[in-house]
């Protein structure tokens, strides 16, 4: 029976040898770091999570019905009637904020070590792309439930566009299909959800990961471990990555799927966090809910739109604030000054401004859930000159824009207090 | 400026809540059977005359311990067979006519709602002559529905209505996802599995592991 496969295994490589090829090249003689530590299982938690979404999304579609009149009817459909349907159902919705969590940690880790520097910068990029498409590909999926956060949340993204100058409003029309979130906008969202999303974003991991194998894994310590090679020509610090990184991440993976399945089998609203409450009211184009907010992972950039206040009437300056709060992204490999990669060996420079980075990004994304009231008003007396300066009178919008300069702060002020870091030693070979 | 700073140290102390009617805990048992039987009892003599439960089944019922017989002569009064849905006799139309509002479906109120606010709601009746019902709400102010259940409370007393209210809260909870009840016993096993697994993959870790230094 050996010897059979054998054979056919050998039939099939003589004819295509191109797969044995890439199995070694980026797996078994793929030489990573042999010093990767928590923050490097992300990625590959990403790539599983990317495929979990995609097989339930598959098996969702059997079921679902895109059509303004039977959506939210055939999402109950699936949790009540299709056999196993409830669990494909919280498969995906729990997946959506488990790819933004593990995306965030995984963008997290490269500002820990430097992975956006040089030669690294490409990787970088198409991860932002990633990132972009992502944001892309959940907002398109969260109208397809049609309940009223779908709707209305839909609604009020699509507006943001139509504060573009000029073009604007027949931008949003053209998004939309119709004047207004509508069956045409809901077919149309379902078209690019389950199908043109998903492969531009394949192709741009499958991007990310070859422009990654070329130049090789950054590592804690942010040394090039292909400076100092064997005899053989193999990194003295590199580890094949399979067996080594495989069963290491198989390890990593069991972790994460227990804590998917923690989340999936006993809170699979978590709190109203992953699935709206009021998601389970049918959208109602004529009753505007009284507070809308984005699903969390959007939430530190809904809060830096609603921070930015209006100009001329205008809410185009928020939008672009929020846009560039984005896209700066793509530049920070350049914005990075630091002589060294490693947070290890950075001066207190940098790990300040990361850590107030941070800071700001999560009280955002606290904000950005809540109402603007939720902090209270100042005590301000009417008429009185502080009354007059103030143009909203709403604490938690103040903290907000505090917020919003150190989020820009921390990528602006980049390239000066980098350059400036009182950075140490870093050692020749990785550290364990 | 100071006042600015001032909010930046106390924000959180000063963080205000909302004014709303506080609700109650809801003391619902999900696995009390007789309990849930109660409450689907109480539902399709009173709730479902005006609203519907058109996402659930008759025969899903049987989640509840009861046969599809059982299910036929004491809860089925609007329709034929038992696989069809718990839909209303009443057009979403005549709901508007008669009162300024089609009732909402239940399948999944409790899920929008929370079984606390419809704990609450269901107690917080009073009468209020100004109201077309002539009866108002302390949790859902000028609420159209009249209050339904007035004759069991007059009926029941306060911790009868209570426990009528609770059956029938729980069954609404159950409603809004019949797949619960197994989801947390298929959910043990799931992470039981996982955690077998999770021995060998990290024992074969060790082992891989092993000359690496």
């Amino acid at each position: 029976m050996a010897s059979r496969l054998m054979a056919l295994w050998e039939w099939f490589d003589a004819r295509m040898p191109s797969v044995a090829e890439e199995w070694r090249k980026h797996a078994a003689e793929y030489y990573a770091p042999k010093n990767f530590n928590f923050w490097y299982y992300f990625g590959v938690l990403s790539m599983l999570v990317l495929v979990i979404q995609i097989v339930s999304g598959i098996f969702l579609t059997m079921h679902y019905k895109p059509d303004a009149g039977l959506a939210f009817g055939s999402v109950e459909y699936i949790m009540r009637d299709v056999s196993g349907g409830w669990i494909l159902r919280y498969i995906h919705s729990t997946g959506a904020s488990a790819f933004f969590v593990v995306v965030y940690l995984h963008m997290f880790r490269a500002l820990l070590y430097g992975s956006h520097r040089e030669p690294r910068e490409l990787i970088w990029i198409f991860g932002v792309l990633i990132y972009l498409t992502l944001m892309a590909e959940a907002f398109l999926g969260y109208l397809l439930p049609w309940g009223q956060m779908s709707y209305w949340g839909a609604q009020v993204i699509v507006n943001l566009f139509a504060v573009v100058p000029y073009i604007g409003p027949d931008l949003a029309l053209w998004i939309r299909g119709d004047y207004v979130v509508s069956d045409a906008t809901l077919n149309r969202f379902f078209a690019l959800h389950v199908i043109a999303i998903p492969l531009v974003l394949l192709g741009l991991v499958v991007a990310h990961i070859l422009a990654l194998h070329d130049v090789g894994s950054n590592n804690p310590d942010g040394v090039e471990i292909k400076k100092r090679k064997d005899a053989h020509g193999r990194p003295v610090d590199g580890i094949p990555f399979h067996p080594y990184y495989t069963v290491k991440d198989t390890v990593g993976a069991v972790v994460f799927l227990a804590i998917f399945c923690v989340v999936m089998f006993f809170m699979p609203e978590m709190g109203g966090y992953f699935l709206e409450h009021n998601n389970f009211i049918p959208a109602d184009p004529l009753k505007t809910p009284e507070h809308i907010a984005p699903l969390w992972y959007f939430t530190p950039y809904y809060s830096i739109l609603r921070a930015v206040p209006p100009l001329f009437n205008s809410q185009f300056p928020g939008v672009l604030a929020m846009g560039i709060a984005v896209l700066i992204l793509f530049l920070l490999p350049w914005l990075d000054r630091s002589p060294v990669k490693s947070i290890r060996y950075r001066g207190a420079y940098y790990k300040v401004a990361l850590a107030l980075f941070v800071v700001a990004f999560v009280i955002l994304g606290y904000l950005g859930i809540e109402k603007t009231t939720v902090w209270g008003q100042f005590a301000v007396t009417e008429g009185s000159l502080m009354d007059r300066m103030l143009d909203t009178k709403d604490r938690a919008t103040w903290v907000a824009r505090v917020c919003t300069v150190l989020y820009f702060a921390f990528f602006i002020l980049m390239p000066w207090y980098t350059a400036r870091d009182k950075v140490k030693p870093v050692p020749d070979r990785v550290t364990m | 400026m100071r006042t600015l700073l001032a909010a930046l140290l106390f924000v959180p102390a000063v963080a205000l809540a909302e004014a709303t009617y506080p609700l109650d805990r809801a003391p619902i048992e999900p696995r009390d059977l007789v309990s849930l039987q109660a409450g689907a009892r109480t539902f399709v003599n009173y709730c479902l005359n005006c609203h519907g439960a058109q996402y659930m089944r008759y025969n899903r019922l049987g989640d509840l311990g009861l046969t599809e017989a059982q299910i036929r002569d004491n809860l089925m009064f609007a329709a034929d067979k038992v696989g069809e849905t718990m839909r209303v006799a009443m057009s979403a139309r005549d709901g508007k006519a008669w009162f300024g509002v089609p009732p909402p479906d239940l399948s999944v109120i409790a899920r929008s709602r929370g079984a606390d606010w419809l704990y609450t709601y269901l107690r917080a009746f009073y009468r209020d002559e100004k109201t077309a019902s002539g009866w108002n709400n302390r949790v859902f102010a000028n609420v159209a529905m009249p209050h339904v259940l007035w004759k069991l409370q007059a009926e029941q007393g306060v911790a009868q209505y209570d426990r009528t209210v609770r059956d029938l809260v729980n069954f609404l909870v159950y409603l809004g996802e019949p797949a619960a009840r197994s989801r947390k016993s298929i959910g043990i096993v799931v992470l039981f599995v996982l955690g077998v697994l999770f021995v060998f993959a990290y024992a074969m870790k060790k082992a891989f592991w092993k000359d690496v230094r």
